[in-house]
């Protein structure tokens, strides 16, 4: 059974980073289901979410291996109930007639804003958890859809710490020096 | 002070202390081969990028320090390819150093333009363009750093031609501080002792000796712990002579082309402690059926390793120096406290009978082909037992790993992982290049001596002897062996000749003394006036018998537990759909 999980990797903001992270997705045969990088917090970090679709293989060895690039400082496995996800969606949607007024009554059902509209279509923002995102789509898709384009997923651990105070979770696993292996390289 | 770029490189190489850089100038590098004239760094000016880059990987494993490669842009770079996935996949620290198009036309297909960074991306530790001279040192510093520490391995640092003529002002950093690049060095003590006790209640241990523990220097805590509790040791391919083949608990080489009792020894074990050793696909045979009733214990320092291939029961991640040491001591421990070591009489006999029953056989007739293993054998017996052997891959490879007798580590240096052909002439090149008061013999095939031969060419000028044996079987031996065995004798595309070129006149033609022996009766001769010679390489041409096959084998994909000992044992698979994969 294939499932999805959403991983966490802060990375030094250098060149070529995001060729190694997802050409080591590649290497490693595992498929990458989306994909976003931004800057952080501290200046010279970026922070790339990563929703990968793990079959057979266990994800820790990509983890593992990730963890293993010089340019990779922290990465993070997040539990779904322990975590915030969101997505931005922009979607332009057939409305004409009286199909416009079911969409805009969609759009206030789910909260979400129109951002552009001309005679034939809506142009419509989106954010929410990709449950929400995916319910809407399949809702707007009645309608006709011209265009879409989806941001991928980011996602927050709940609670107080921050990703820099978090250890990874296969750090004990693999027998590691528990306070000194904080999943730094190779 | 006021440097350029290439300067800096120099200094920062000096600062590294580098003695000695492998490599080919060209247009983007022709910068850094100026300030090279007034540098302490000797050059080694190689015939090709690939030689180079074996070059400093044979000196990086005698002599267990960084090798250097520099290359120019381009073409220069790509051929360093080879040699850095041979590199990473044998974690050999080494550090590329390559010329690259001037920043302004990176990117703009400019004559002899690559993407190093690019293309090398996959097949090194790390790798880095520098696109300011102020760059230069710290990058140097950092791939040095990276290289040698952690599981080791190949870093390449590429150079703009405009950041080596550029100046800048020369400051030599005090240290690397890495965010991400912290590797583990201690072992869990928890988990060491842990260890300790799954030991001390085995029965039939086996300790599964990998590179890793030459790597760390690890021999004598190796040697402590075997000898003290009494356990059986294998040393895989990577690791010959991390314990001496003499010592009798040394129960040799595992894998494909394994000992026997080594084989047999982990297909029995009911305990596997695998040090710096990663149950490579030629160790294990059929996963599955590798070691079923072994409780597994893993020490490596890279995380990655543990769990990848064999679930394991006691992780450890760490260097194999540390870890060794004090599960050495944790041992010593608990046997004093327990009155002696843990009663194995059964298995170490068994273990002795399958030695005495099973041992690596050939049969040389006086009047018969001359037998590769005999030649080996032979030039075993007269070299001084402290030489440093070199191979390529292949039947030699094997039969080298199988019939030399290491007593100490680095004295053998081989292509495991990603199995380049070609490897052992440059290999042997590095070797005595960085060990020049030791004896450097290269045991190759006449398949894999053609593809790199042109080093000789740097050992004549370069002032660098090493003995080349070619084991000359006029074939692609190995491939042949797997067409008589699998493909049911249809032989294809593995005749090379015994006589094309002449060894003999290769070897005068590149300054070296060439010589020949076709008979068993001319072996010992020759491999005296060999050794003799210490003023200028050798190469030996020994044409030996075709049709012999390198055993022990394992058929690939098959279960450890098929070995086969040897021709009798053969049982043919004449449908090449049933051969085993590769």
């Amino acid at each position: 059974m294939s499932t999805l999980h959403t991983l966490s990797v802060l990375v030094e903001d250098r060149p070529g980073v995001l060729t190694r992270v997802a050409g080591l997705f590649a290497a490693r045969g595992f498929n990458i289901d989306s994909l976003a990088v931004g800057p952080t917090e501290k200046p010279g970090m970026s922070r790339m979410t990563i929703v990968v679709t793990v079959d057979k293989k266990p994800l820790e060895q990509i983890t593992k291996q990730l963890n293993k690039l010089i340019n990779v400082i922290k990465i993070l496995e997040h539990e779904p109930a322990d975590t915030v996800e969101r997505e931005l969606m922009l979607v332009k949607v057939r409305a004409e007639g009286e199909a416009r007024a079911r969409v805009l009554e969609f759009c206030q059902v789910f909260r979400v804003r129109v951002s552009d509209a001309t005679h034939q279509t809506l142009t419509i923002e989106a954010t929410g958890s990709p449950d929400k995102l995916s319910a809407l789509l399949e809702l707007l898709g009645d309608f006709g859809i011209v265009e879409l384009a989806r941001t991928g997923r980011i996602a927050l651990t709940r609670g107080n710490r921050g990703i820099r105070e978090r250890s990874l979770r296969s750090a004990k696993a693999a027998g590691g020096e528990d306070a000194s292996w904080d999943g730094g390289g190779v | 002070m006021k440097v350029t770029g290439a300067q800096a490189l120099f200094k920062s190489l000096e600062g590294e202390g580098v003695d000695i850089v492998f490599g080919i100038p060209g247009g983007a590098i022709l910068p850094a081969y100026d300030p090279l004239l007034d540098s302490s760094v000797r050059h080694v000016l190689c015939r090709h990028e690939q030689g180079a880059g074996h070059a400093a990987e044979g000196y990086a494993w005698a002599t267990g320090k960084v090798g250097v490669a520099m290359a120019t842009s381009g073409p220069g770079g790509c051929n360093l390819v080879t040699a850095l996935a041979d590199a990473k996949m044998d974690s050999v620290p080494m550090v590329a150093i390559t010329g690259q198009v001037p920043t302004p036309v990176v990117g703009n297909d400019a004559f002899q333009e690559a993407d190093i960074t690019g293309i090398t991306m996959p097949v090194t530790k790390h790798n880095m363009l520098v696109t300011d001279p102020g760059e230069v040192a710290e990058a140097i510093r950092e791939a040095f750093h990276i290289a040698r520490t952690g599981r080791p391995g190949p870093v390449l640092v590429d150079l703009p031609k405009d950041v080596l003529v550029n100046e800048t002002t020369w400051k030599w950093p005090d240290g690397v501080t890495l965010a991400g690049y912290k590797p583990t060095t201690k072992g869990n003590v928890r988990q060491i002792a842990e260890a300790a006790k799954l030991i001390m209640k085995a029965k039939r241990p086996v300790l599964y000796v990998g590179g890793g523990v030459i790597k760390a220097d690890a021999s004598k805590e190796l040697y402590k712990l075997a000898t003290s509790g009494q356990l059986p040791v294998v040393t895989t391919l990577m690791a010959r002579g991390a314990f001496p083949d003499s010592h009798e608990l040394c129960l040799g080489m595992p894998g494909m082309h394994g000992n026997y009792t080594a084989v047999t020894a982990m297909q029995k074990a009911d305990l596997l402690v695998a040090l710096g050793a990663r149950f490579d696909d030629r160790v294990t045979g059929k996963l599955d059926a590798f070691a079923p009733d072994a409780t597994v214990i893993h020490v490596d320092i890279d995380p990655a390793e543990i769990g990848k291939n064999r679930v394991v029961e006691v992780p450890i991640v760490g260097d194999c120096k540390d870890v060794i040491g004090k599960l050495a001591h944790e041992i010593d421990k608990r046997q004093d406290e327990a009155g002696g070591v843990p009663d194995r009489t059964a298995w170490l006999g068994q273990l002795e009978a399958w030695k005495q029953e099973f041992p690596y056989a050939y049969d040389q007739q006086p009047d018969g082909p001359l037998k590769p293993q005999f030649c080996i054998e032979r030039l075993r017996d007269a070299a001084d037992e402290d030489a440093i052997v070199v191979s390529g891959v292949g039947q030699h490879q094997m039969w080298a790993s199988q019939f030399w007798h290491f007593e100490k580590p680095r004295r053998w240096i081989n292509s495991g992982g990603l199995g380049t052909m070609g490897f052992a002439v440059p290999a042997a090149l590095g070797a005595a290049a960085g060990m020049p008061d030791k004896r450097v013999i290269a045991i190759d095939g006449d398949g894999c001596f053609q593809m790199t031969a042109q080093e000789l060419a740097t050992s004549t000028t370069e002032n660098i002897p090493f003995i080349t044996a070619i084991i000359n079987n006029a074939y692609l031996g190995m491939v042949r062996q797997w067409q008589e065995l699998f493909y049911d004798e249809r032989y294809s595309q593995v005749h090379l000749t015994y006589d094309t070129p002449d060894y003999v006149k290769l070897a005068e033609a590149y300054g070296c003394v060439g010589l020949r022996a076709e008979h068993p009766d001319e072996v010992d001769a020759v491999i005296e006036k060999a050794l003799s010679i210490t003023d200028r390489s050798v190469v030996i041409d020994f044409r030996v018998d075709s049709r012999e096959m390198c055993f022990p084998m394992v058929p690939a994909g098959a279960s450890n537990d098929e070995i086969i000992t040897g021709p009798e044992g053969l049982k043919r698979a004449n449908d090449p759909a049933e051969a085993p994969i590769a």
